[in-house]
């Protein structure tokens, strides 16, 4: 109903998480003009400057995007080389599906208040569905990806209307176990289809010709970029739509939303299906871009990696899931080439140490932020913002609300 | 008969080893709804710190042995209380944040173990007399099991007697039922908040050492996989049950034994699937309190 309001105030938050003065005041500017035809129901399309801006920006930043793989740009530090080259690609379409993979962790606890620790079983249940079909039967890909998504579709509706029995923290240990099932059936192996702890090689014979190889690889990150765009207009449709708003009150007030005659816990499965399915889809492209998959894939330090992202960008923040995805992404891969030079072997082994393993710098990151800087970077990007201006938003407020909620 | 006598007591075996994980978290989460990612963590410091003691002081006799036990619960304490003190209690009663730090907090620490002591497996030895084994009712059965048994059932008794007769014991025991009305009566619960941490991380380690044992070799990733087992015994015997903790794990390690052997390895899905029923049909578990 109110779907086209909404495609433009995400365009707006966009300017509101860049961090700019302008972008916050929009934001507050705006924020009556979003709540007011949100009550209102249909409403006509406002068009304000700050929108338009946001638009422009967002669209301007996804044809540069789009345009990366044909210009010869150098990010020296954080791409391995210029843009144009197969190694620097991978990274950006890596980054991408990750970005993409956290906005579905989002839609999970920002949106629903679920704090799910099984997200993994999901995008690996994508990754090694869809390897296992085009290694076993000889069918074409889109058909083997909608078998691969029936599927998980089937998966997310049996786990998520057990799980869902129970809220809070046992239904983060709960969904840990289901995902730790799948996580172990991958490593055992069941009569060699899963490959064990090597994992699985694509095989090629029935793929398209322009996702092979590593000439291709722009392709695949245009089809990364297009997963990327697209799951980012669904989520921000899911999450304005009724049931997103149905299962937003939820997690504020579930007693009420119950008094109110509606069911919470269809809202609830609804999202943990549509979060499930989308992540699968992010699993089964990040096969091609990999070309293989591999046990991690399945592993609850997936699920992990997810929520850092999430709130590494600032919880409740479609944009800080993005942001969060890519940071995380390259700064792992840069930490991982950091740990392996030279630089670091010559240090004395007590700096030596932390400091050639990236998940140590990582997670003492994430300990950092979660005790210092609730609301992640949009979070202080935007507190900054405000005190240039003693204006904007209270996006650190709403950050800690909603993981109050998720309890 | 004998296999039956062999299964039930590995059984016994890994379900003292769940419950030495179990009873911590399930006492922390009772008390201060805290889910500790971080105790597998204190495990594996354990089982890493008693290893080192006992590859130092060189000797592979039962001395050694008991040694390697009071270090690894020592260090599992210690980091533990440091755990509390310095990152939970900042973010009190934030309990998805206190969560988060802890999974940080068990990334960055599973990552520096594996830069101290390596990503493989260390083999270990024990006492000569566990690589023996003891014949029951026809069974020849790893002597390894009972110790963690036994050491298990001590820790049971301690903790029962502890939270039933000293006055910190009741003071948890009271907060697990209404911190708010402990609170209201002018006791400082934080104190016992940092008590069942400390206790909690000393099990844990002591499980940890146990474990290596069991095991028969330590890696970093030894707290990882126990610790989600023992999420799944603290879910079925009730959160903050300490007798749910301890009957549950040596149901869920007894019924993943047998399904193991009889069932072609199926162990891992067996107590999914337990999970799974126990949520549908009594969602607080076996103990737990009735909301």
């Amino acid at each position: 109903m109110t779907t086209e309001t909404d495609a433009t105030e995400t365009q707006d938050a966009h300017g509101a998480t860049g961090g700019t003065p302008a972008g916050s005041r929009r934001r507050a500017a705006n924020r009556g003009a979003a709540e007011g035809t949100h009550d209102g129901g249909r409403a006509p399309l406002r068009l304000t400057r700050g929108k338009v801006v946001g638009a422009a920006v967002g669209i301007a930043g996804v044809v540069l995007l789009i345009l990366l793989p044909l210009l010869n740009l150098s990010l020296p530090g954080v791409l391995p080389g210029p843009t144009y080259t197969p190694g620097s690609l991978q990274l950006l379409a890596m980054c991408m599906l990750m970005a993409a993979a956290a906005l579905t962790y989002h839609l999970l606890l920002g949106v629903a208040g679920l704090l799910s620790f099984g997200h993994a079983l999901y995008f690996g249940a994508g990754v090694y569905g869809l390897a296992i079909i085009l290694q076993n039967l000889d069918i074409p890909l889109l058909p083997a990806m909608g078998l691969t998504l029936l599927v998980v579709i089937v998966l997310a509706h049996v786990v998520g209307s057990i799980s869902l029995k129970v809220s809070g923290i046992p239904f983060a240990m709960v969904t840990l176990a289901f995902a730790q099932a799948g996580s172990v059936v991958v490593g055992r192996n069941p009569e060699g289809i899963t490959g064990g702890d090597e994992g699985l090689t694509l095989r090629t014979n029935n793929l398209p010709d322009f996702l092979v190889g590593v000439a291709n690889t722009r392709n695949l990150y245009w089809l990364a970029l297009a997963v990327l765009v697209a799951v980012f207009v669904i989520v921000t449709w899911v999450q304005s739509s009724r049931a997103g708003h149905v299962a937003a009150a939820v997690r504020e007030n579930e007693l009420r939303v119950r008094v109110l005659g509606l069911q919470p816990y269809l809202v609830k499965l609804l999202i943990f299906v549509v979060s499930a399915v989308l992540v699968c889809i992010i699993g089964m492209v990040f096969l091609l871009l990999q070309s293989g998959a591999v046990p991690r894939a399945v592993s609850a330090d997936l699920t992990i990696t997810l929520l850092v992202m999430v709130v590494l960008g600032g919880v409740g923040s479609r944009w800080g899931a993005v942001i969060g995805g890519v940071f995380y992404t390259i700064l792992d891969q840069r930490l991982t080439t950091l740990a392996n030079s030279d630089a670091i072997d010559a240090l004395p082994e007590i700096l030596r140490i932390p400091l050639s393993e990236p998940l140590f710098i990582l997670g003492t990151l994430f300990i950092l932020v979660v005790l210092f800087l609730p609301g992640g970077l949009t979070g202080a990007a935007q507190r900054l913002a405000r005190r240039r201006t003693r204006r904007g938003g209270d996006r650190v407020q709403k950050s800690r609300e909603i993981l109050e909620e998720a309890a | 008969m004998s296999t039956l006598v062999l299964l039930l007591f590995t059984g016994l075996g890994l379900g003292a080893l769940y419950f030495l994980v179990a009873a911590g978290l399930s006492l922390i989460y009772g008390l201060m709804g805290v889910l500790n990612f971080a105790h597998g963590a204190f495990l594996t410091l354990g089982a890493f710190t008693g290893w080192e003691i006992a590859r130092r002081t060189g000797g592979d006799n039962w001395w050694t042995f008991l040694l390697s036990l009071l270090v690894g619960a020592v260090a599992g304490a210690l980091f533990a209380a440091f755990t509390e003190f310095v990152l939970i209690r900042r973010l009190y009663q934030r309990h998805i944040e206190q969560v988060l730090v802890t999974v940080g907090l068990s990334l960055a620490a599973v990552a520096l173990f594996d830069g101290i002591w390596g990503t493989d497996p260390v083999f270990i030895q024990g006492p000569a007399w566990f690589k023996e084994t003891t014949d029951i009712l026809g069974a020849r059965i790893p002597n390894d099991r009972f110790i963690c048994i036994i050491a298990a059932v001590l820790v049971l008794l301690a903790l029962v007697f502890f939270l039933k007769n000293t006055r910190y014991g009741m003071i948890i025991r009271a907060g697990v039922e209404n911190r708010s009305m402990v609170t209201a009566l002018g006791i400082d619960v934080r104190k016992a908040f940092t008590l069942v941490f400390t206790i909690g991380g000393a099990a844990a380690g002591l499980g940890g050492v146990l474990a290596s044992h069991y095991f028969g070799y330590v890696s970093p990733l030894l707290g990882g996989s126990l610790l989600i087992f023992a999420f799944i015994v603290t879910v079925i015997g009730g959160l903050g049950s300490l007798t749910g903790a301890a009957v549950a794990a040596v149901a869920v390690a007894v019924l993943q034994q047998f399904a193991n052997f009889y069932l072609g390895g199926t162990g891992d899905f067996v107590v999914v699937l337990a999970l799974a029923l126990v949520l549908l049909f009594r969602p607080s578990g076996l103990l737990g309190r009735t909301s």
